[in-house]
Order: C-alpha cells, then sequence, then structure tokens
C-alpha cells in the first residue's frame, strides 16, 4: 500500500492540517509503512464478528434534561486567543 | 527520606517524624538540583505545593487527616490543573491555563495531597519514548543516553529518580506500564471506567485509563484508593462500588492459578527478559502458585487493530484544537481555513500529525469499514481470547515489554519500529483488562518488567500478588546508580 504526495495532501486537507512542503515525502512514506502494518488485518476472516465499541459492551447513560452546570464564560474564555465581549473572535467569513 | 514508600512517608507525617511542609520543601529541593539531568517535570509548582502542604499540616495537627493527607505526588502533564499550565507536551497547549481540574485532581486535592508539579510525557500521550515532548526528551535514570519510555515517561522517570515519591499516568496502549518497566518501578493501568477521564486530555476515548505510578504495589493501591470511582462527568466511567484496594495485600497466594500465553513468549523478544520473566513465575511458584501455558492467537493482531482504532479517535478528539477557543494561534491567519491549518500544522508535531493523518484516512469516505470496523472486529477477537483464558486462570502473566530501554534518538524515525515494542500492553487497552507493570530483572544497567493481567475489575488481585512478590524479593527496592 503506498500514498503519494496528492493522498497526503487530500488527507492533510481533511484534517485541517498544515503539512510543510518539504515534510510531505517524509509523510507519503510514514503513512505508507503504517498502512502496510495495519493491513495485516485484511488477512483475518471477521464475518459475523460483532465490532467492538466499548471493552464492557455499555450502552450510553442517560440523564434527565435539567440544567446542572453554572455558567462560566468568563473563565473559559480567559484561555482563548481572541475574544470580544463574550464572543471568539475568528478572521472575517462573509463579506 | 527520599527512598520512602507513601505508605512509610504517612507513617512519618503521623507520628510527627517531619510536617508536609519539610517533606516538600526537600522533595523541590532534590527537583531543583537533580531534574537537568533527566527533565522529567515540565513545570514544578512550588507555590501550589507549599500552600498544599501547609494545610496538609493543619489538618494533621488538627486530627482531621486521612491516609493521603500532606503526601507529595506528581501528575502527568495530561490531567487539567487549575491555574496552572496543562500543556500534554504539546506546543498546542503551551499557553494553556487550565481552568479546571481533572476529576483526579480535585480527588487528590480533596484527600489532601501535595502537588509537587505536571510530569513530561510524549505530545498529546502518542509514543512509547518520551521523545516527542515540546519539552525536549526525558531521560531514563538507569542511565541517561536511554529512553524511560513513554508516553507516561516522566512520572516514571521522576519516581525511579526519587524526585516524588509516586505520579499519576495514562496509558491508552501501554503508556503507564511500559515506562514503568523500563524505569523499574510499579505501574497499575485499571479497568477501562474505573478512573474517571474527565480532565484528562483526551487521546483515544475508548481506550485511554489514568492509573497510579509508584515504588510499590502497596502504594499503588493507596493511590487507587483516591483515583478510582464512578463520575457523572465521564460518560463511560463505571458505575461500581470501589473497593479498599489496600484491604487484600496480604493474602497468600496459595491456590493462584497463573496462564502464561505462549504468545508472549515467542517472536521477536529479548532472551534475557524472557528468562527474567520465567524467574519471576517460579517465584509465584514457591509462593503457592499454579501455572499453565495459555493461548491467546490475536495478540500479534492487537498492533494493526491499534494503530487504526487509537489513530481513528485521536484525529476526532483532536479536531478541538482550533486556534479558535483555547491553545495555540497562528500569526496574522488569512482566512478562518489558513487560521485552523496553520495553527495546527505549527502547534502540533511530527508523531501527532501522523496520527492525525493516519486517523482522518481510515475515516474517511470508502475506508471506514476496511479500516476502523474491521479495527473493531478484531478488538472483539481480542476480548474475548481474554475472556476465554480468564475463565480458567486467576491471573496472566508475561514481560511488559519485548526489549529493555532503547538509546534516545535509535528508533524516532522509524514509527513502526516504535509501534512493534507496544505488543504486550495493546491488547489490554483493546480489551478494556486492568494490568500492572512490576519490576523483576535488570539487563546491562537497565531495568525490565513483569507484567500481571486479570479480568474486569480484578485491580484488587492483581495487587495483592503483586505485593506478595515484592515481599519475597527485591527487584522492587533496587535503584538506578548514585539514587
Amino acid at each position: 500500500m503506498s500514498l503519494d504526495r496528492t493522498d497526503v495532501d487530500k488527507i492533510a486537507h481533511l484534517a485541517r492540517l498544515q503539512i510543510e512542503e518539504q515534510d510531505a515525502p517524509e509523510y507519503a512514506q510514514n503513512l505508507s509503512n503504517i498502512l502496510d502494518l495495519v493491513n495485516q488485518m485484511q488477512a483475518v476472516d471477521t464475518t459475523d464478528v460483532l465490532p467492538m465499541a466499548h471493552p464492557l459492551d455499555a450502552a450510553q447513560r442517560l440523564r434527565s434534561d435539567n440544567v446542572t452546570e453554572d455558567n462560566q464564560r468568563e473563565l473559559l474564555q480567559s484561555v482563548a486567543p481572541a475574544v470580544e465581549n463574550g464572543l471568539f473572535l475568528v478572521p472575517k467569513v462573509i463579506e | 527520606m527520599f527512598d520512602k514508600t507513601l505508605a512509610e512517608l504517612a507513617i512519618g507525617l503521623k507520628t510527627g517524624q517531619f510536617s508536609s511542609v519539610e517533606l516538600t520543601q526537600a522533595y523541590l529541593a532534590r527537583i531543583k538540583a537533580e531534574d537537568d539531568k533527566y527533565n522529567s517535570f515540565i513545570t514544578v509548582t512550588d507555590e501550589l505545593a507549599l500552600e498544599q502542604a501547609a494545610k496538609a499540616d493543619a489538618a494533621i495537627a488538627a486530627g482531621n487527616a486521612g491516609t493521603f493527607t500532606g503526601l507529595p505526588i506528581a501528575h502527568k502533564d495530561i490531567f487539567c490543573t487549575q491555574g496552572v499550565r496543562t500543556s500534554c507536551a504539546s506546543k498546542m497547549l503551551d499557553n494553556f491555563v487550565s481552568p479546571y481540574n481533572a476529576t483526579i485532581v480535585d480527588k487528590f486535592n480533596q484527600a489532601g495531597a501535595v502537588t509537587l508539579g505536571k510530569t513530561n510525557m510524549d505530545e498529546f500521550a502518542m509514543g512509547s519514548s518520551n521523545e516527542s515532548s515540546f519539552y525536549g526528551p526525558c531521560s531514563n535514570p538507569w542511565n541517561t543516553d536511554y529512553v524511560p519510555g513513554g508516553s507516561s515517561g516522566g512520572s516514571a522517570a521522576a519516581v525511579s529518580a526519587q524526585l516524588t515519591p509516586a505520579a499519576t499516568g495514562s496509558d491508552t496502549g501501554g503508556s503507564i506500564r511500559q515506562p514503568a518497566a523500563l524505569c523499574g518501578i510499579t505501574g497499575l493501568k485499571p479497568t477501562y471506567g474505573r478512573v474517571s477521564r474527565y480532565g484528562m486530555i483526551a487521546f483515544a476515548s475508548s481506550l485511554d485509563q489514568g492509573g497510579p505510578m509508584t515504588k510499590t504495589a502497596e502504594d499503588a493501591a493507596i493511590m487507587l484508593n483516591v483515583m478510582a470511582g464512578f463520575d457523572q462527568r465521564d460518560s463511560t466511567s463505571a458505575d461500581r462500588d470501589v473497593p479498599d484496594y489496600t484491604a487484600e495485600l496480604n493474602k497468600p497466594l496459595e491456590g493462584l492459578r497463573i496462564g502464561l500465553p505462549k504468545e508472549f513468549f515467542s517472536g521477536d523478544i529479548n532472551a534475557d527478559i524472557a528468562a527474567q520473566t520465567q524467574a519471576a513465575i517460579k517465584e509465584f511458584e514457591t509462593l503457592g502458585a499454579t501455572v499453565k501455558e495459555v493461548s491467546l492467537p490475536n495478540t500479534a493482531l492487537s498492533i494493526p487493530a491499534y494503530y487504526i482504532i487509537a489513530p481513528a479517535e485521536a484525529s476526532s478528539n483532536l479536531s478541538r484544537f482550533d486556534g479558535v477557543r483555547y491553545g495555540y494561534r497562528c500569526e496574522n491567519p488569512t482566512d478562518l481555513e489558513d487560521l485552523y491549518k496553520r495553527s495546527r500544522g505549527e502547534g502540533f508535531g511530527p508523531e501527532v500529525k501522523r496520527r492525525i493523518l493516519v486517523g482522518a484516512y481510515a475515516l474517511s469516505e470508502g475506508f471506514y469499514d476496511a479500516y476502523y470496523n474491521k479495527a473493531q472486529q478484531i478488538r472483539r477477537l481480542i476480548r474475548d481470547d481474554f475472556s476465554k483464558v480468564l475463565s480458567e486462570v486467576d491471573v496472566i502473566m508475561g514481560p511488559t515489554t519485548p526489549h529493555p530501554a532503547f538509546k534516545i534518538g535509535e528508533k524516532s524515525s522509524d514509527p513502526v519500529a516504535m509501534y512493534m515494542e507496544d505488543i504486550f500492553t495493546l491488547s489490554l487497552n483493546l480489551a478494556g483488562l486492568p494490568g500492572m507493570s512490576i519490576p523483576c530483572g535488570t539487563i546491562d544497567g537497565l531495568p525490565t518488567g513483569l507484567q500481571i493481567i486479570g479480568d474486569y475489575f480484578a485491580e484488587q488481585k492483581l495487587l495483592n500478588v503483586a505485593h506478595q512478590f515484592q515481599l519475597a524479593t527485591d527487584w522492587h527496592k533496587q535503584s538506578p546508580q548514585g539514587i
């Protein structure tokens, strides 16, 4: 299994991750090696085996729909890169 | 004093041999003097520690002290600690001063513990060598040219170098047990869900589990007594009673049934490690245990299954680091996409990027069934192997790692070679089972570990088995030269 530059660029875009031009060939090589490793799985017959998402096959817990947390907006926004009037600032998205 | 266990220090505090402030000052001074050699701490929390120690002394004087009151520990820098930088060893969170505490940090605070600082680790817990830390690699106190293991390498090195009597760790594929083995200390990964994940920065949510890293099994029991328990804030927390983990430490091992998986003693494994594991098992036989060979036929598949499931969950979990709400933000973004891509590209290191890319690929359209679904099916096969064996024996034993510690830099350019070192630890996380590593020998001056695996929620049994071994042997009492 071998991935090329185009594949890496496509995956990096899906992950919204900038990869430096000069690093791309190494990532392509690393990823190809990792995929070779994980492709060992394909040799195993798993027909009728149920995928296991939780080790104890637990079901999602539910709770009643009540407010249980205090409003801590200022505290939680204290670690944000850019905030104004309680809003997170990002570059303009609508012209 | 620095060679004392938590249990011994607790007696010293209660009988007035020393105060918590004295103990804390001594450890802080030792960290300052010695940690240049190891780089095991990312942040030392002097002020917080002395404040907590003074409070503990007041509680002791007032007669309100619990078992843990005044005992110093360190937290892996994956556990959010209010008012303290919690970096996860990433540039992404270098500026992140956590606005809240992880549940286990709260629990230790309530128990009266003293926080000495935050320990080094692989970036976002992704690694087996502590080399991927943004703050530089951490060294193995037994030989500083060697890695301490990872990802909880800083916690293991700090306990081994006696810079803290104990530390917390987290284990997604071996990150408590492997560094414990490589640094000659005791490490316990509890059953999935036993210890709250709330505030433990997420790597792979269906595998992550916090646990203690200590000098002895008895200390691990004392720490687990504080850490374990149901937490409303962790959606996969186990809603079960917490026993007193120290209660059965002294049970004799007469009649204990040990299973040795043949797959753990074949293939690419250091011959001395295999021999030392066998010697440890002989010791258990003299303590009254019976031993039989068992089989975990899908052991080798744990590597491919893990290296799909963990990156897939990581790529999803780490999507929260977007340069908007907290963490690193790139300079002068031209638009929102540029903000996302460059903040993440500049904020994450190479191993984290590799895993995000693998995970994003495995989850992308057209590949889900071949990779993620297939890996989850194999996960069930691995779990079923364990269930079958654990219906016939009480515990499973084998080496924690196939090799002792390797040199810093030796495997850092070959991710796949590094992944192969996790062969004996990954399967427990996939199955959700508890496991321990305890020291059982040394090779050329580097420690080796014995892994003990038990059934779900059998931590009491594991601790009992490990404690009885430590009463009969002194591998756990060995320290690196000069320490």
